[in-house]
C-alpha cells in the first residue's frame, strides 16, 4: 500500500516533467498557463473531494472559502496601510516585519503586509471561519447541510460585492508577485506571478503543491484517521467504536477549507487579481461536479478529473456552454455512474468490500 | 420611521412574503411526496415569467399566463420522467446534485433562448405609477393581484388536497409510501403529478410577480434559497405555516432595508436561514417530534 502510494506520486510528478516537455517540444507554452490554474483549482477538488467521499458531507460553499483566502492575500497585499500607519494593530505588525514599504505606479508611499503574512492571515482565517461555521453547519444532515453550505457560499459572496475594501463588483487588481522562496546558491529566488518568463518555473510550484496536497491527503486517508473518517458514512456504528464522529467531520471541513484557501491565495497571485466570480455560488457547485465526475471516495479520480476538466474549460474548449457542459456533467455522472468515471467498475468495490471486514458496500 | 412608511414597508413585505411562500408550498409539495428538496423549483418560477413574456405578442395576457402555466407544468413532467422516476431508491446526496444539475441546465438553456436582457410582464391592471390609496398608504394594484393569487391557490390547494380523489392519493403518497403502493395507488405517478403541480405553482408564481420583480435567465437561484428558508421556517412539508413564514421573512426583509444597506439584503435572509437551522432545524411552527420521524 505504501510504495504504491510513493509510486503513484511519483507517477504524478513525472506527468507533470511529461507534460513540460511535451509543451516545450510543441512549442505551445501557452498551455502551461492554464494548466499552472487548473493545478490550483485541482487542489480545491482534492479537498473538497476528501470532505465529500471520506467523510461524506457535501458542502456547496467551497468557493467561499476560496474567495475568502484570494480576497484576504489580495486585499492585504495590495491595499495601502500607510494611513492608518499609527493604529496599534497596524503598528504591531510593523514591529513583527510583516509589512513591507513601497512606492505605488504615481510614487507616493505604499504600506503593505508581505505577501507571506497576508497568506498566513488568509488561510489561518478561512480556517477559523471553517471552524466556526463548521461546529453547527456539520450537525445538519442531507438536504439541511447542502442548503446550509449553500446560504454560507452566498453570504461570502453577497459580502465581498458589496465590500468597497474588496472592490466590489471589479475585484482587485494589481495584487503583486508572491517570494516564495528567496534566490539560494545557483537558484534564482522562487515567485509565484503571472510573468511570461517565469511560467515554468510557476507551473512547477502549482505541480508541486498539488503533489504536496495529494501526498498529505493519501496519508490522512490511509492513517487511523481516514479509517475513522471512512466510518463516518455509519455514524451510529463509527460513534460506536469510539469516534469522536463530530471532531472528525470537523477537521476534514477546516482542512478542505484550508486546501480551498491555499489556491485561493496562490491563484490571487498568479492571475494578479481577483473577483467576486471566484466566489459565486456556480464555482462551488463546479467543484462539486468535478468531485462527483472522479468519484467521491477516489482521490487519484478526482484530482485527474478536476485538472484535467478545469484545463479545457479554462481553454475555452465548451465555448459558452461552458456552465452548461458541467450542469449536463453532474447530472449524467449522478444518474450513470455515481460512483465516478475513473475507476468506476464495480469490480474494485467488490475487492474492496471482500479485504475489508465491515467495509463500506 | 414616520407611520406612513411603516406601513409602506409593511405591504412591500407581505408582497414579497406571498411569492416566497408560493415559491416554499412549491419545494413543499415535492417533498411531501419524494422526499427531495427539488434545488430547481426557482427556475420554475423563472419559466414562469419567461415563458408568458415571450407569449405575450400572440396571446391575451390571461392566456398568456395560463399557456405559461401549462407549459412548465409539461417541463416539469418531462424533467421528472427524464431523469428522477426510473431511479431507484436514490441517496440525498444524489437526488441533491441531480436536482442542482437541473436547475444549472434550465438557467444556462434559457440563457440561450432569452439571453441576459430583463423582461417582465405588463402590470395586470394599469401601470407603474397606478396607485389606490388605503388611508394614506399607495398600493400598487400589482400588490393585490400578488396577495390575491397566494390566497387563491392556498385556498385551491386546500381543496385539492382534501376533497379530490387525486390529492387525497397524494397525500396518502406522502404520508406513507409502501402503503400507498399497497393501496393500488400509483405512486410514480404521483410524484409526477407533484412536480407537475409544483412547476405550474411556480410558474403562476413567477407571472404575477414578473410585473414588480422582473424576470432574468438568473433570477430563480436567489428566489430559491429565499424559497427553501421560509419552508424550513416553517417546518418542510407544512404548507399553511409556509405562508406565516413566507410573511415573516418577507416583512423582516422589508424592513432590513431601513438598517442596512440593500446590496447585504439577500444575505440578511440566508443568516435567517443559517440561525433557524443551527437553532431550530425543525422549523418555528414544526414539531420535534415529527422532524426526527423524516430523513433529512
Amino acid at each position: 500500500m505504501r510504495a504504491r502510494k510513493t509510486l503513484a506520486l511519483a507517477a504524478l510528478c513525472l506527468a507533470a516533467v511529461v507534460l513540460h516537455l511535451l509543451i516545450a517540444a510543441t512549442g505551445t507554452q501557452f498551455y502551461l498557463t492554464q494548466l499552472t490554474m487548473a493545478a490550483y483549482y485541482g487542489l480545491v477538488v482534492i479537498g473538497l473531494g476528501t470532505l465529500m467521499g471520506y467523510a461524506g458531507q457535501i458542502s456547496l460553499g467551497h468557493a467561499g472559502f476560496f474567495a475568502i483566502g484570494g480576497y484576504l492575500a489580495a486585499a492585504l497585499t495590495t491595499r495601502n496601510l500607510q494611513p492608518f500607519q499609527d493604529m496599534p494593530v497596524v503598528r504591531l505588525l510593523d514591529s513583527l516585519g510583516l509589512l513591507a514599504a513601497g512606492q505605488d505606479i504615481s510614487g507616493a508611499a505604499l504600506l503593505t503586509v508581505t505577501p507571506w503574512a497576508a497568506c498566513a492571515l488568509a488561510v489561518t482565517a478561512a480556517a477559523l471561519v471553517a471552524l466556526v461555521i463548521g461546529v453547527p453547519v456539520l450537525k445538519l444532515k442531507g438536504h439541511y447541510l447542502a442548503m446550509a453550505t449553500l446560504g454560507f457560499g452566498t453570504i461570502v459572496y453577497r459580502v465581498f460585492l458589496a465590500s468597497p475594501y474588496f472592490g466590489e463588483a471589479d475585484g482587485i487588481v494589481e495584487v503583486p508577485a508572491f517570494p516564495l522562496l528567496p534566490a539560494l546558491g545557483g537558484f534564482g529566488p522562487v515567485v509565484v506571478s503571472g510573468n511570461a518568463d517565469q511560467r515554468v518555473l510557476n507551473f512547477y510550484v502549482a505541480w508541486g503543491i498539488l503533489v504536496l496536497g495529494a501526498a498529505l491527503l493519501l496519508n490522512l486517508i490511509g492513517s487511523r484517521v481516514g479509517r475513522a473518517l471512512r466510518s463516518l458514512h455509519s455514524p451510529e456504528a463509527a460513534e460506536a467504536s469510539g469516534v469522536a464522529t463530530a471532531r472528525c467531520k470537523l477537521q476534514v471541513f477546516v482542512l478542505s477549507a484550508v486546501y480551498a484557501a491555499v489556491a485561493g491565495v496562490m491563484l490571487a497571485h498568479f492571475n494578479g487579481g481577483i473577483g467576486p466570480s471566484e466566489a459565486s455560488v456556480m464555482k462551488s457547485v463546479r467543484y462539486v461536479a468535478l468531485v462527483a465526475v472522479g468519484g467521491m471516495t477516489n482521490l487519484w479520480g478526482t484530482l485527474i478529473m478536476g485538472v484535467g476538466l478545469t484545463f479545457l474549460s479554462l481553454r475555452g474548449v465548451f465555448g459558452v456552454h461552458d456552465d452548461m457542459v458541467f450542469g449536463a456533467i453532474l447530472i449524467a455522472v449522478m444518474l450513470f455512474a455515481p460512483e465516478g468515471l475513473v475507476c468506476s467498475g464495480s469490480r474494485v468495490k467488490e475487492l474492496v468490500r471482500r479485504l475489508v471486514p465491515g467495509g463500506r458496500p | 420611521m414616520s407611520f406612513d412608511l411603516f406601513w409602506q414597508y409593511l405591504f412591500a413585505g407581505i408582497t414579497y412574503g406571498s411569492i416566497y411562500a408560493i415559491v416554499a408550498i412549491g419545494f413543499n409539495i415535492i417533498y411531501n411526496a419524494t422526499g427531495i428538496i427539488n434545488f430547481a423549483q426557482g427556475e420554475f418560477v423563472m419559466l414562469g415569467g419567461m415563458i408568458a413574456v415571450s407569449l405575450l405578442p400572440h396571446l391575451p395576457l390571461g392566456y398568456a399566463i395560463a399557456a405559461a402555466v401549462l407549459i412548465t407544468m409539461g417541463i416539469g413532467a418531462v424533467i421528472e420522467v427524464l431523469f428522477i422516476r426510473w431511479l431507484a431508491s436514490p441517496s440525498v446526496l444524489r437526488m441533491i446534485i441531480i436536482t442542482i444539475g437541473i436547475s444549472i441546465l434550465l438557467r444556462e438553456s434559457a440563457l440561450h433562448i432569452w439571453g441576459e436582457s430583463i423582461r417582465s410582464l405588463p402590470y395586470f391592471y394599469g401601470n407603474e405609477i397606478t396607485t389606490f390609496h388605503l388611508g394614506s398608504v399607495r398600493i400598487s394594484p400589482q400588490v393585490v393581484w400578488v396577495i390575491a393569487a397566494c390566497a387563491v391557490m392556498m385556498a385551491a390547494l386546500s381543496v385539492f388536497f382534501k376533497s379530490t380523489p387525486i390529492g387525497r392519493e397524494m397525500r396518502a403518497c406522502a404520508a406513507n409510501h409502501t402503503a400507498a403502493r399497497l393501496c393500488g395507488i400509483n405512486t410514480r405517478n404521483m410524484v409526477t403529478l407533484s412536480f407537475m403541480l409544483s412547476a405550474g405553482i411556480g410558474a403562476l408564481a413567477g407571472c404575477v410577480m414578473s410585473p414588480i420583480t422582473s424576470t432574468q435567465y438568473d433570477s430563480g437561484s436567489s428566489l430559491a434559497i429565499k424559497g427553501f428558508t421560509v419552508a424550513i421556517l416553517g417546518g418542510l412539508g407544512n404548507s399553511l405555516a409556509a405562508v406565516a413564514a413566507g410573511l415573516l421573512l418577507g416583512t423582516i426583509e422589508a424592513f432590513s432595508v431601513s438598517v442596512v444597506p440593500l446590496a447585504f439584503q439577500d444575505a440578511i435572509a440566508i443568516a435567517i436561514l443559517l440561525l433557524i437551522l443551527f437553532v431550530k432545524p425543525h422549523g418555528i411552527f414544526g414539531s420535534s417530534e415529527t422532524a426526527r420521524l423524516k430523513d433529512f
